[in-house]
C-alpha cells in the first residue's frame, strides 16, 4: 500500500539483530532519587497548599545507550510524570537527572535548548499532538527551523522528504494536513518529527497504545528498525505489558510513585519476584484459549490508594497477599537479588 | 431455539461522502447462557451491530435497511418504539465502554440503579432500593447502602463500571451486550471486572455478547468468536478453532501481528500492510483483498460467502483451502 515505502517493507522483513541486552554498558541517563510532588491547593483568591500528590516518590534508574528501557504500571503510578521530568517539562521536587555527566534539573531554560535536541518525545495521541493548522511537512520541519539546524528551506524540505520515507510515508504527505491521515500515519509523522533533530534518546509515552492491532504492529516494527538504524535509546512508557515484552531490553515496574522491580525483560516476565509484578502479569490475558484455560486468574483485591496519602511502609502492603507486619512500617529498598534483577520487597 | 438470531443485518449511514455500509449482511446466533465475542478493529462494524440489536442507531444519518433480529421469539426490527423500550434494559442489558459517560453525573447511584426496576418491573421504591443494595453487593462494591446516595464522580473508573454492570443486571436480563467493557480500565481492574462478569453470567445463566478489539480478553472469556472486517463477519467458530486453526487471512494476520506477553523478545511482528478500506468505497469483491497475500483474480469478482469448513467453524474466503495447507497451526 501507498502508506508503507518499499525500503521499510524490506526492513520489516529483516530479522531483528538486537537479540540480547548484553553489551549495553554506557550510562546515557542516570535518574537519581527522583521525586515529583504536585501541590494540592484550596481556596480561590488566596490558594493554600493543603496536601501534595506524590506522583513520583524517590525513583532511581539508569538508561544505557542503545537499550530500550520499558516503564510499566497502571494509571497514576507515575510513569508519565517520570518521563516528563526527564524532559524537564516538570521541575522535579527533588533528585537528579544526569545526562552527559551533568545534572539537567539545575539547567536554565536556555541551557536546556541544547539538551532538547538530544532528547525527543513521541506522545500517545496522534490526534492532539499534531497542530491541525499546519501541513505535515511544516510540522516535521519546525524543530529544525526553531533550533536553526538547517536554515536553507530547500535543504530542509529535502530532509523532511527523507524523514517521511524513513518513517514509511510517501513524500506527498508533506503537503497534507493531519486530518487527512489515519491514526497510524499520524503516529508516523510524530515519529518523523522526533527524528528530525537526530536525537540520541527518545521517550515514547504510550506511543502505540491508541492504535489498532494491525497498525500497532507496523509502528512497533518501525520503532525497532529506527532504533537499529539510528542507534537510538528509548524510554518506552506503556501500560501494555505485551508490547513492552516485545520491544524492551529491560523493564521497570512502577506502583504508586515507586519503582518496585527492575530486570532484564525476559527475566522479569519469566521470573517475576515482586508480588505486585506477579499479580500484574497474571491479569494480562494471553491470546490463546488453551493457555488461558491453564492459567491462574488471581486478581488483585481493591484499588490503587490515593497518592496524596499513600500507605505507610511498603505502598503495596494493603493489597499484598504476602504482607507481614513489618511491611506497614519499613519502606523496602530496591536491592539486587540476582545479577541485574532488582526488587523492592522484604519478603523476596 | 437460539436466544438471539441475527440474519443478514444491514445498517447503513447516509453521509455527504456517500453511503457507509457499516454492517453489511451480518448473521450470527447467541444461545442461552453463552458468551459470544465479536472482535475487529475500529470501523469494522462491531459496535454498530450491537447498537442495531438495541435499535439505538441514530436517524439521520443511520438506518437499519435490511435483515431480521430474532430475540426470544420476536423480531426486534418490527416492534414499535414503545415495545422496544420495554425490551431495552429489561430483557437486554447493555454495558458501554466509557463508565464516565454512561452514567448520569447529576443523579445518585441509587436513583439510576432503581430506575429500570421501577419502570420495567413496577417495583415499589422500597423494594427497588432493597434490590439495589443486593446488586451492589453482588458486583463487589463495599458498603452498598452508603453508595446509593453517592454520585458517579465519587467513584473510581472500576467502581463506576461495576455500577454499570449492576444496572445491566437489575431486571434479570436474558442477554447482556458489553461493548468494550474494560477498554478504559487498567489491566488489573480489567481482570477484576471480567472475572466478575464471567462469574455472574455463569451463575445467573445470562447470555453475553462481548465486543472487543483485545484478542487476549476473547481468548480468556469467550465460548465462540465472530471476527469482523469492514462490516462483515469473515470468520466464526469456537475460540480454540479460531486461534489455533484460523481459516481466514485476516484472522491469521491479526494473530500474527499481536505482541504476546508469553513470547520472548524476538523476531519481528508480522503486520498486515496497508490500512482498513474506506467503507464508502467498497466494491463487489472481497474487502480484505488489497491487503491479502492469498488474493487471486476470483477475489475481485464477488464477496466470498461464509462457508462451513468444519462443524461450527465458518470462513468467508475463496482461498481457505490454500491457507489451510500453508498454515498448519500458528500457535504451535
Amino acid at each position: 500500500m501507498s502508506e508503507v515505502a518499499p525500503n521499510i517493507r524490506e526492513a520489516n522483513k529483516r530479522e531483528s539483530v538486537t537479540g540480547s541486552s548484553k553489551g549495553f554498558d554506557e550510562v546515557l541517563v542516570d535518574v537519581k532519587n527522583l521525586k515529583m510532588h504536585f501541590p494540592v491547593t484550596d481556596g480561590v483568591f488566596i490558594p493554600k497548599v493543603v496536601a501534595h500528590v506524590k506522583a513520583v516518590d524517590g525513583v532511581s534508574f539508569q538508561v544505557y545507550r542503545g537499550e530500550t528501557l520499558g516503564v510499566v504500571g497502571e494509571s497514576g503510578c507515575g510513569k508519565t510524570t517520570t518521563g516528563r521530568c526527564i524532559l524537564q517539562l516538570e521541575k522535579p521536587t527533588e533528585g537528579e537527572i544526569i545526562f552527559y555527566g551533568e545534572d539537567i534539573t539545575k539547567y536554565s531554560p536556555k541551557e536546556m535548548i541544547d539538551v532538547r535536541k538530544k532528547i525527543q518525545v513521541i506522545f500517545q495521541d496522534p490526534y492532539s499532538s499534531l497542530n491541525p493548522r499546519m501541513k505535515v511537512g511544516d510540522i516535521i520541519a519546525e524543530p529544525m527551523h526553531v533550533h536553526g539546524i538547517i536554515t536553507d528551506p530547500v535543504e530542509r524540505r529535502t530532509r523532511v522528504h527523507y524523514l517521511l520515507n524513513v518513517c514509511g510515508l510517501a513524500t506527498a504527505f508533506a503537503d497534507r494536513y493531519p486530518h487527512e491521515m489515519s491514526g497510524g500515519q499520524r503516529q508516523r509523522v510524530g515519529i518523523a518529527r522526533a527524528l528530525a533533530m537526530n536525537p540520541e534518546f527518545i521517550i515514547c509515552d504510550e506511543a502505540v497504545s491508541a492504535l489498532d492491532v494491525s497498525i500497532q504492529a507496523q509502528v512497533i516494527n518501525l520503532l525497532e528498525d529506527l532504533r537499529d538504524e539510528f542507534d537510538l535509546t528509548y524510554l518506552f512508557i506503556s501500560h501494555d505489558l505485551s508490547v513492552v515484552r516485545h520491544i524492551c531490553h529491560r523493564v521497570a515496574v512502577m506502583y504508586l510513585g515507586n519503582l518496585v522491580e527492575l530486570a532484564d525483560g525476559d527475566e522479569l516476565f519469566e521470573n517475576p519476584m515482586h508480588p505486585y509484578t506477579k499479580l500484574l502479569l497474571d491479569a494480562v490475558p494471553i491470546p490463546d484459549p488453551e493457555i488461558e484455560k491453564t492459567r491462574a486468574h488471581a486478581v488483585i483485591k481493591g484499588e490503587i490508594p490515593s497518592p496524596i496519602n499513600p500507605p505507610s511502609g511498603c505502598v503495596f502492603h494493603p493489597r499484598c497477599p504476602k504482607m507481614v507486619d513489618s511491611c506497614t512500617k519499613d519502606i523496602p529498598q530496591l536491592r539486587e537479588v540476582k545479577p541485574g534483577h532488582w526488587v523492592a520487597c522484604s519478603e523476596v | 431455539m437460539a436466544l438471539l438470531e441475527i440474519k443478514d443485518l444491514q445498517t447503513q449511514f447516509f453521509t455527504s461522502a456517500g453511503t457507509v455500509k457499516a454492517v453489511d449482511g451480518v448473521s450470527y446466533t447467541v444461545e442461552q447462557g453463552e458468551t459470544v465475542a465479536v472482535v475487529g478493529e475500529s470501523g469494522s462494524g462491531k459496535s454498530v451491530t450491537a447498537m442495531s440489536i438495541m435499535r439505538l442507531i441514530p436517524w439521520p444519518p443511520g438506518k437499519i435497511v435490511g435483515g431480521s433480529i430474532n430475540f426470544d421469539g420476536q423480531d426486534l426490527l418490527t416492534l414499535t418504539d414503545d415495545e422496544m423500550r420495554n425490551i431495552r434494559g429489561r430483557d437486554i442489558g447493555m454495558i458501554f465502554q466509557e463508565p464516565m459517560t454512561s452514567l448520569n453525573p447529576v443523579l445518585s447511584i441509587g436513583l439510576q440503579l432503581m430506575e429500570p426496576m421501577i419502570a420495567h418491573l413496577g417495583m415499589s421504591e422500597a423494594d427497588a432500593m432493597k434490590k439495589a443494595v443486593g446488586l451492589l453487593g453482588l458486583v463487589g462494591i463495599s458498603e452498598p447502602e452508603r453508595r446509593l446516595a453517592q454520585y458517579p464522580h465519587h467513584l473510581s473508573g472500576g467502581m463506576r463500571q461495576r455500577v454499570v454492570i449492576a444496572m445491566a443486571l437489575a431486571c434479570d436480563p436474558k442477554l447482556i451486550i458489553a461493548d468494550e467493557p474494560t477498554t478504559a480500565l487498567d489491566v488489573t481492574i480489567q481482570a477484576q471486572i471480567l472475572e466478575l462478569m464471567k462469574n455472574l453470567t455463569r451463575d445467573l445463566g445470562v447470555a453475553m455478547i462481548i465486543i472487543t478489539h483485545n484478542l487476549g480478553v476473547v481468548a480468556r472469556y469467550a465460548d465462540r468468536v465472530n471476527v469482523m472486517y469492514a462490516g462483515r463477519i469473515i470468520e466464526s467458530g469456537i475460540a480454540t478453532d479460531i486461534y489455533h486453526r484460523p481459516r481466514h487471512p485476516y484472522t491469521l494476520a491479526l494473530l500474527k501481528s499481536v505482541p504476546r506477553m508469553d513470547r520472548q523478545r524476538a523476531a519481528k511482528l508480522d503486520p498486515v500492510d496497508g490500512q482498513p478500506p474506506e467503507l464508502t468505497k467498497l466494491d463487489d469483491g472481497c474487502s480484505f483483498r488489497p491487503r491479502c497475500r492469498f488474493a487471486t483474480d476470483v477475489c475481485a469478482k464477488s464477496f466470498p460467502p461464509l462457508e462451513e469448513i468444519e462443524p461450527g467453524h465458518t470462513s468467508a474466503c475463496f482461498e481457505k483451502e490454500n491457507l489451510a495447507k500453508e498454515v498448519k497451526d500458528v500457535i504451535g
